[in-house]
């Protein structure tokens, strides 16, 4: 999937997109946000508090628990 | 159907006010707000404004199709611009027109309280001492606005 990153996720990150494919266990936006704090430094400052991260799918506003099956 | 831009350069409120009374004879109110930079007792130099390119555009038109859907609206512009703004500049336009003055008040602050929670765009404050603040994106007390007219979000 594609990943696009705004304002200090993107700063934090180091980067404004990136393809990835996570593992089938990651099954919804917050699983994602989980998912990918653990991916290195810049991540986990990104992600350190989650309920503050929006999210949209497809461009479509999405809470944490919307499911990323098919996007 | 609304008129929705997101963009850089400045707007002419009132040329785009009068614009959705031009040429017509039904139109008997329009109501526009215009949101604008402040200084914050002068410590802002700028702000800067960034957008999700598409996202925005469509967040504004959605919120503009729930205006017209839920008041008999003639006409919607909808205005935000992204970059730097400085104090004083202008940075989102509402405008609204009806036949009558209250479904257009009703409409304009509707609008205005659904844009700033639902489309994306992100500011961040620029200081006068060279400082730049975080990004911040939609407040709680703007969720709460949007919450009065029962937003629903998936």
């Amino acid at each position: 999937m594609k990943l696009i990153y705004f304002a200090w996720v993107r700063e934090r990150v180091g980067r404004s997109e990136e393809e990835l494919d996570p593992p089938p266990e990651v099954a919804t936006v917050g699983d994602l946000i989980a998912w990918l704090s653990r991916r290195g430094e810049g991540y986990a400052y990104a992600f350190e508090k989650p309920a503050t991260v929006r999210a949209a799918l497809d461009r479509v506003h999405a809470r944490h628990s919307a499911p990323i099956a098919g996007v | 159907m609304a008129t929705v831009r997101v963009q850089r350069e400045d707007f002419d409120a009132g040329a785009e006010a009068a614009a959705l009374a031009r040429a017509r004879k039904d139109v008997g109110a329009v109501v526009s707000f215009v949101g604008y930079c402040r200084d914050e007792g002068g410590a802002l130099a700028a702000l800067e404004l960034e957008h999700y390119p598409g996202m925005a555009e469509t967040e504004m038109a959605r919120v503009a199709a729930e205006a017209e859907a839920r008041w008999p609206v003639l006409g919607v512009t909808a205005i935000h611009r992204t970059g730097r703004i400085e104090p004083g500049e202008q940075i989102v336009l509402v405008a609204v027109a009806s036949a009558h003055r209250g479904a257009a008040f009703a409409a304009a602050e509707m609008l205005m309280d659904y844009l700033k929670t639902r489309a994306p765009f992100w500011k961040r404050a620029i200081r006068v001492d060279g400082v730049v603040e975080g990004w911040v994106e939609a407040k709680e007390a703007d969720d709460a606005s949007a919450a009065r007219w029962d937003a629903a979000e998936r």
